[in-house]
């Protein structure tokens, strides 16, 4: 570690990751993507949160900065830091990167069907990054990377196939298992389980909370499913339009929720103890992140939106010592959302 | 895969008697036979005894069936012309052409596919754009004019090279390898680099990069696996072309090749001789094919692994032939 990344330990050693006003943009030839804008999350050792939102908001761009993979062009990193550990992701030179990817960060991507290189069998594709990092020889990873299609449930015979022989969810599974190889600090789950039918879900869902409990991993899993928020997360950071608009622990959010359009998430899901109350989606669309407005991008949507909200440049509030959210409504003190009423009618 | 390898050699002989077919029925078309050429030096018995002897009593099937089996024993009949058998000729000629055909192929995928691949990471920049204007104008000289001037530059001017024939070892080789291999190159660079540009933003390049593999293993292991395929092919077709023999190059270097014997042949209207260097040359290419075929399995797993047979498969899943049987 050299001088400028001991610098950048913070007292709190306790974070494994730290985001600090990170910001991503995809200039194209004649627009330029927002895709995400000045966000912060600090993700203590051995907790999951949660990373919600809808479709677009930013969630992957927001990953693939963590491992300082962002495709460049069209993606630039305009201004933040990332602390993995105490490092920042950003400034490490391309060799410490390639030691660090893999092995202290690593990430579970969102599409299984393309994310497995199709000339290599999955064996080979799992014992690389074990053979890079545990500097073993081959015959060794080669039997680690069986002992992990075992564990994510793929009899370890058919390490010798190739991608293409697999099932959309068994391939999910062997992207789950190269992620976990090396038994890294922080892992960024990109919608894990979309592939998956339930049982198996609930499986992946069981072995990430053990991974949890025993080699205390931290996680960032992105997901749009809130019922598995709730499952196994700690912490919630919901994101629209490229900001996190609302974060705090899995109880202030599901239980205390400030922001309106945290509550317009929690009034879509179909309500288990009402099966004939109609579904609330959230009317209308996210902004085009390519001309986000100045002030609030969800004020457009939003029921209790005032003129001013749309021109006011929105900043994060506390709302408790973990709990913050992004809505200037909150400056007037008497304002209040009406969580689980019925609203858009 | 012996099973993939089998079939593929077994589907080669229907090409070949086709192809040899068609040339030969060509050419048998061409108004006048050897017998009218060599017709001053012999006497009319004599003529008439070898058109027996040649078959022109009979229909070209028959003149077909039979140039095809002498082929297989090795004979490619008689050049009247040259007082030799073709086949000699031929075997003769080959070393050259094989020469020529083995230096151009070489250089030209040693420098065109880094020079592809660097085009293709640096999409859209000045070495692309440098490389790519490079490729057009290596595609667009035509080979007697660019041998000519590299004659005229090289030989003429500079004395660097011999001019003409094979003679001088690597010496001979550089111009007409040089003048050969620009054309491949243009097209291999531009097959390499259009080929990398499609798998270099896949997304299993981001799954190798975030676990860590250095960046120089992400694009020689990862992404050029992938992108050989059209790769591959550009070459086989390239290395059967050239092993056909390059006329115009052997002609314009007079290199003691198969090309040369061939226009050679066609004017002094050595039908047998032509016949023979145009037979062999189909040959030739249909071996290269094979060998082309035979790589597309070792690269494309999704190739390879519809031939495993049934019992490695087994092996593999860990399925007993009972298991099979009773799910059925
Ligand atoms: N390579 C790229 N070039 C240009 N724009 C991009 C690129 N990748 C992402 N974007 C844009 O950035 C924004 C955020 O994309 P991102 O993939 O981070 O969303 P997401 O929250 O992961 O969505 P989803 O839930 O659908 O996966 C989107 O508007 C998207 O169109
Ligand atoms: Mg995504």
């Amino acid at each position: 570690m050299n001088a400028e990344n001991r610098e950048n330990l913070r007292p709190d050693q306790e974070n494994v990751l730290e985001i600090d006003h990170l910001t991503v943009h995809y200039v194209l030839e004649d627009e330029t993507v927002e895709a995400v804008n000045d966000i912060s999350i600090q993700l203590k050792k051995g907790k999951i949160m949660g990373l919600v939102g809808e479709t677009g908001a930013g969630k992957t761009s927001t990953a693939l900065a963590v491992l300082n993979l962002i495709p460049d062009p069209p993606g630039v990193i305009r201004s933040g830091r990332v602390l993995i550990n105490g490092r920042d992701m950003l400034k490490l030179s391309k060799k410490e990167l390639e030691e660090v990817r893999g092995s202290e960060v690593s990430m579970i991507f969102q599409d299984p069907m393309t994310s497995l290189n199709p000339v290599f069998t999955v064996g080979e594709q799992i014992a690389e990054s074990i053979r890079l990092h545990e500097k073993c020889d081959q015959k060794k990873a080669m039997e680690r990377a069986e002992e992990m299609l075992s564990l994510v449930g793929i009899p370890p015979e058919r390490a010798a196939e190739y991608p293409h022989q697999f099932s959309g969810g068994m391939k999910q599974r062997v992207v789950i298992a190269i992620a976990l190889a090396c038994n890294p600090h922080l892992l960024l789950a990109d919608e894990p389980t979309t592939a998956l039918d339930v049982t198996i879900q609930a499986q992946v869902l069981d072995l990430m909370v053990n991974l949890k409990q025993k080699m205390n991993t931290s996680m960032i899993f992105i997901t749009h499913d809130l019922g598995i928020v709730a499952e196994i997360c700690d912490e919630v950071a919901v994101m629209y339009a490229g900001r996190i608009i609302e974060r705090g622990t899995l109880d202030d959010i599901f239980n205390h929720t400030r922001h309106p359009y945290t509550e317009g998430l929690f009034n879509s899901l179909p309500d288990i103890d009402n099966r004939t109350a109609e579904l609330k989606p959230i009317p209308g669309l996210m902004p085009d992140p390519t001309m986000l407005p100045k002030g609030c991008a969800f004020a457009p949507r939003c029921p209790y939106a005032r003129p001013e909200c749309i021109e006011t440049p929105q900043k994060e509030q506390a709302v408790s010592d973990t709990h913050f959210v992004m809505c200037s409504a909150y400056q007037d003190p008497s304002f209040r959302i009406q969580r689980q009423e019925v609203f858009y009618e | 895969m012996t099973k993939y390898i089998f079939k593929r050699i077994l589907m080669l002989i229907p090409v070949i008697i086709g192809v040899s077919l068609l040339i030969f029925i060509m050419l048998d078309l061409a108004p006048g036979t050897v017998l009218d050429i060599i017709a001053n030096d012999y006497s009319p018995e004599q003529l008439e005894e070898l058109r027996h002897q040649l078959g022109y009593d009979r229909s070209v099937f028959y003149r077909y069936g039979k140039y095809m089996w002498d082929l297989v024993h090795g004979d490619l009949g008689i050049s009247y012309i040259y007082k030799t058998p073709v086949w000699d000729l031929y075997m003769q000629r080959l070393p050259s052409t094989l020469k020529l055909a083995g230096a151009s192929v070489l250089v030209s995928i040693l420098l065109s596919i880094p020079l592809g691949i660097l085009a293709a990471r640096k999409h859209g920049s000045i070495t692309d754009n440098v490389s790519m204007v490079a490729a057009l104008l290596g595609l667009s000289m035509p080979n007697f004019w660019l041998g000519l001037m590299l004659i005229i530059l090289f030989s003429l001017n500079l004395g660097w090279f011999p001019s003409s024939g094979d003679t001088e070892g690597i010496k001979s080789l550089i111009l007409p390898a040089i003048t050969i291999g620009t054309g491949l190159m243009a097209t291999l660079t531009r097959t390499t680099r259009s080929s990398m540009l499609d798998v270099i933003r896949s997304d299993y390049l981001r799954t190798a990069r975030a676990k860590g593999v250095p960046e120089k293993a992400v694009i020689r292991k990862h992404a050029l696996k992938n992108a050989l395929i059209p790769i591959i092919t550009v070459i086989g077709t390239q290395m059967g072309r050239t092993l056909g023999g390059s006329v115009v190059t052997e002609n314009v270097f007079s290199w003691p090749g198969i090309g040369r014997l061939t226009i050679e042949a066609v004017k002094q209207r050595d039908t047998i001789t032509v016949t023979g260097c145009i037979i062999m040359s189909v040959i030739m290419i249909s071996i290269i094919q094979l060998i082309v075929d035979i790589a597309y399995a070792f690269v494309d797993p999704r190739l390879k692994s519809q031939y495993s047979t049934a019992s490695k498969r087994r092996k593999r899943i860990g399925r007993t032939p009972e298991v099979r049987a009773n799910g059925t």
